[in-house]
């Protein structure tokens, strides 16, 4: 059969690898300008205290130093979704690492050494350092004011005298009706700390004032506009007079996604009257001063038939927010509407909770609460599975969830805005192949096991998430397209190009993306999260495409004398369809199509387009009904480790995973998203955590002791895609990005169960937490 | 001792030149307030290997030199690696994303193919596994260096 498309489902190039290859690209950071001012923090060494004072008096006998910055300058709670946070600590601090002064001098060595000058008297207070914990009735609150703080995102629910943040609930059907159908139940508390995104280019950003009032940022970001929203709001500053540009970013994982440094940069221009202040983590500030990886303490009750049918499920899931909400306290409700995972459960409740704690805070994390999730409920199915004596991958099969079945928020489901996880999880079992031993002994006395997970994720995006794609052509007939997706190392201007390409059928070097950002040229954009950006720009594109195409027509029909319902576009042409030899170019009419005699018509050929999620809506406060996204992505992933029972080591021999994209738009890009996704998974699952002192004091802010996995350790991966179209997406495409994270924890988890003949309810799973789960000390 | 800048004179890239750094100036910035920004500071504390360069035809972290050490010294930085050899394997594999460990990573590759051009796997893995990637999942690397090793790209050059 004829392949339908020329650029869809093609192994295109991507468009930034030779710059990236040869060290070309510039980072936000990359670019020196003369007169420039560094500012440095001074951050708390208390996890949670009373600030009696600050002595400011010594750091301004640094020679250079040109203001420094404390939270009385900017007194006003800031975030995300609940504006919790000073920028800067004030009255008291709430976590170890939290900024309390900004020092702003002629070279980063004068801010860092006047930084080390300040001094701040402390008074301190008992520290939580557990959600749980924090969850006490007699817990000592973080937040006194916690009712006054402002929401700025419907459907936050924080208690004010407690250390809820957010508090989530679901109430599907009739639990206790589920309960009494239930023949069997199994009940488990998982837990794991939290951890950090660890992209390799720490935050950075720059902000100067003109003199004119225009607030000019440049910031490693996935999301320019919403720096431009957020400064707008919470700095009273008209959104149009800032300006955000977002040159290459180094890796973001979700840790970019919310605003910090730009508050703190904005704030260091202002005191040195608009100078260009230029602020940029350490390492250790990016993993400790800068948001991280969401913590987690969890109780699942799960109720079956006696054949395995799923009756009931009751959640309770506390997150561990650290001291700010940030995004983690729309990480809890995301976990909460999808709790289930991809099966059919007709009784659910659930409770979930952003809680305070005095860790450092918690932003959106690759999966936005669903590698988090899917770790719980994945194991929960293996116990579930031993207790009924049946094939974790049966009985996985036997309650996976289909079109016309509901969510946990009642969302009904259909053949569009699900994908197929029956077939994801019979890929997966083969190509880890299943049926030849979930658990195998080698020759030397080592244990090879294989342990499945099956997930699923919608977006949560707010109702209204957009983007915009704008069209220019250039006098060679090529395309300028201008959209303010960021680039992040996933992918996605190489595939916006390629839906153009496909659209224009216009060859791939003829189409010019712009990879920066900048907000006053690219129309506006939500964010680049939430595996959204092929659907949204990838619509947008589209439609600016078809836009471009209708005027197209409109002067090639003048241009070649016929209507323009007798034209196509492609190959850079304007043809008539049943005699292509009769044809304008498009360079020739891109710029206003010229008569012979100079008279010329048309003008200008500029393409728009947009795109906004439909029919989303905030979730009940009481029962959770509503729809929290388009759609839902589905995949299933296995993992085999070899086990050495002497010492409860392992290595991971194989990692599988099966998704449903929809559609895959370019094969190698999607492949390799998986892996990265999978090798994260991994690498969190098996070794990523912060390890804590009893003062709430993180011990390993650095790579040497934040433990990654390298190189020499990664296993084998196995990438399958099924293709179930989402009707409304691009060419039928689903979000991906962030999915080959999502069940890679709970797949390792369950095979290493199986290994050492353990329950491991823990994170991460190193040999000492096997060794203590063996023993019952955990 | 006084702590004013001081000159020193190196060779980057095939070129003499004249630097003023302060004398607890890291390599890794002068190298960067010289322009060459292809060095990247991913943790400046040797733990991550993004601002690998080669000195003396050994790869080192740039952050793990003071400037003053690296005085009369051969330096070659990502921008100086003429040869598209390894680049052109990178980009043959896709073992990029985001791009910002890449040229940490390239010119550990090439430092490893110039010294071993028939490197095994264990040889190849050790000396990769100095750098960190969080975007690829680390397969497309091997590969790309993999090939550079089954096409036998730099044994000629080196006996």
């Amino acid at each position: 059969m004829k392949q339908p498309f020329t650029y869809i489902g093609k192994d295109i190039k991507r468009i930034d690898l030779a710059e990236k290859a040869q060290g070309k690209v510039r980072y936000t950071d990359d670019t020196n300008i003369a007169g420039m001012l560094h500012a440095k923090l001074h951050t708390s060494t208390e996890a949670h205290a009373n600030i009696t004072e600050i002595d400011i008096s010594k750091a301004w006998e640094i020679a250079g130093v040109h203001a420094i910055i404390t939270g009385e300058d900017f007194p006003f709670p800031v975030g995300p979704m609940l504006a919790d946070r000073p920028p800067l600590a004030i009255e008291k601090t709430r976590y170890y690492g939290e900024p309390i002064a900004i020092v702003v001098a002629d070279t980063e060595q004068q801010a860092k050494r006047a930084a080390e000058q300040i001094q701040v008297t402390y008074e301190p207070l008992p520290i939580i350092q557990s959600p749980r914990e924090a969850m006490k009735k007699d817990a000592i609150t973080i937040h006194e004011n916690l009712g006054s703080y402002k929401v700025q995102v419907e459907g936050v629910h924080a208690v004010p005298g407690t250390n809820i943040a957010n508090h989530t609930k679901i109430r599907k059907g009739d639990i206790e009706q589920g309960w009494q159908q239930s023949e069997v139940m199994v009940e488990s508390s998982f837990s794991f700390s939290p951890a950090d995104h660890a992209a390799l280019e720490p935050r950075v950003a720059r902000v100067e004032i003109l003199p004119n009032g225009k607030v000019m940022v440049t910031t490693s970001t996935q999301g320019p506009f919403y720096v431009k929203k957020l400064l707008s709001e919470f700095f009273q500053i008209d959104a149009g007079n800032i300006m955000v540009h977002t040159p290459f970013v180094g890796g973001a994982f979700g840790g970019k996604g919310t605003v910090q440094l730009e508050f703190l940069a904005y704030l260091a221009s202002r005191a040195t009257g608009g100078k260009l202040v230029r602020i940029a983590n350490s390492r250790e500030e990016d993993m400790v001063t800068s948001p991280v990886h969401i913590g987690l303490e969890a109780t699942v009750k799960l109720g079956a038939r006696s054949d395995g049918t799923l009756t009931a499920a009751h959640y309770e899931f506390l997150f561990d927010g650290g001291a700010y909400s940030d995004m983690g306290a729309g990480m809890s409700k995301a976990a909460a509407v999808d709790c289930t995972g991809p099966y059919k459960l007709e009784h659910v409740s659930c409770d979930s909770y952003c809680m305070y704690t005095n860790h450092p805070y918690a932003t959106s994390f690759r999966g936005f609460g669903h590698p988090e999730l899917t770790f719980v409920m994945e194991r929960m199915m293996d116990l579930l599975a031993k207790k009924l004596n049946l094939d974790p991958i049966q009985l996985r099969l036997n309650n996976l969830i289909k079109p016309g079945d509901t969510t946990p928020t009642q969302v009904h489901l259909n053949a569009s805005n699900i994908g197929d996880v029956r077939a994801c999880l019979q890929q997966v079992k083969k190509s880890i192949q299943w049926d030849e031993g979930q658990r195998t002994k080698t020759t030397d006395g080592k244990i090879r096991t294989k342990g499945v997970a099956a997930f699923w994720k919608t977006s949560s995006t707010p109702s209204n998430a957009t983007a915009g794609v704008l069209l220019t052509f250039n006098t060679d007939g090529s395309v300028n397209l201008n959209c303010a997706a960021v680039e992040i190392g996933q992918g996605t201007k190489t595939v916006l190009a390629q839906i153009l390409a496909e659209k224009l059928q216009l060859d791939m070097n003829k189409i010019h993306v712009t990879i920066e950002v900048n907000t006053m040229y690219d129309p506006h954009q939500w964010k680049t999260v939430a595996s959204s950006t092929t659907y949204l720009a990838g619509r947008a594109v589209i439609a600016a495409a078809d836009d471009a195409i209708r005027q197209l027509l409109q002067i090639g029909s003048v241009a070649l004398k016929c209507l323009p319902d007798d034209l196509a576009v492609g190959n850079g042409r304007i043809y008539l369809r049943d005699s292509p030899e009769y044809f304008i170019p498009i360079k020739d009419v891109a710029t206003g199509y010229k008569y012979p005699n100079g008279n010329t018509v048309g003008g200008l050929i500029i393409g728009k387009g947009s795109h906004v999620v439909r029919h989303l809506t905030p979730i009940d406060p009481e029962t959770g009904f509503g729809k929290p996204g388009p759609q839902w992505t589905v995949g299933a992933q296995a993992v085999e480790v070899e086990y050495d029972p002497t010492d409860c080591t392992y290595r991971i021999l194989q990692a599988a995973t099966a998704l449903d994209a929809g559609k895959v738009i370019n094969p190698i890009a999607a492949r390799s998203q998986m892996r990265g996704g999978m090798y994260l998974g991994l690498s969190w699952a098996s070794r990523e955590t912060f390890v804590f002192d009893d003062q709430g004091k993180v011990l390993n802010p650095q790579f040497r002791t934040y433990d990654t996995l390298r190189l020499s350790e990664i296993p084998t991966y196995k990438v399958d895609f099924i293709e179930t179209p989402l009707i409304d997406g691009p060419y039928g495409a689903r979000g991906i990005g962030e999915y080959g994270v999502i069940g890679m924890a709970g797949a390792l988890a369950n095979s290493l169960s199986h290994a050492a003949d353990a329950e491991l309810t823990e994170l991460p799973l190193i040999p000492e937490l096997i060794w203590k789960t063996i023993k019952g000390e955990v | 001792m006084n702590h004013l800048p001081q000159t020193i004179q190196v060779q980057i890239n095939g070129q003499v030149k004249t630097l003023m750094v302060r004398q607890a100036e890291l390599f890794l910035d002068t190298l960067r307030n010289a322009g060459l920004t292809g060095a990247k500071p991913g943790c400046k504390n040797g733990d991550c290997g993004s601002c690998t360069i080669l000195v003396d035809h050994i790869p080192i972290q740039a952050c793990q030199l003071f400037s003053m050490e690296v005085m009369d010294k051969n330096i070659m930085t990502i921008e100086g690696l003429i040869d598209q050899t390894v680049q052109k394997a990178f980009e043959e594999k896709w073992a990029l994303q985001c791009g910002y460990c890449t040229p940490g990573y390239i010119l550990n590759a090439y430092a490893l193919l110039q010294h071993h051009p028939n490197a095994d796997e264990e040889t190849m893995k050790q000396w990769l596994d100095s750098n960190i990637c969080r975007c690829t999942g680390y397969q497309e690397i091997i590969d790309a260096v993999t090939l550079l090793i089954d096409r036998n790209e730099y044994h000629e050059h080196h006996s």
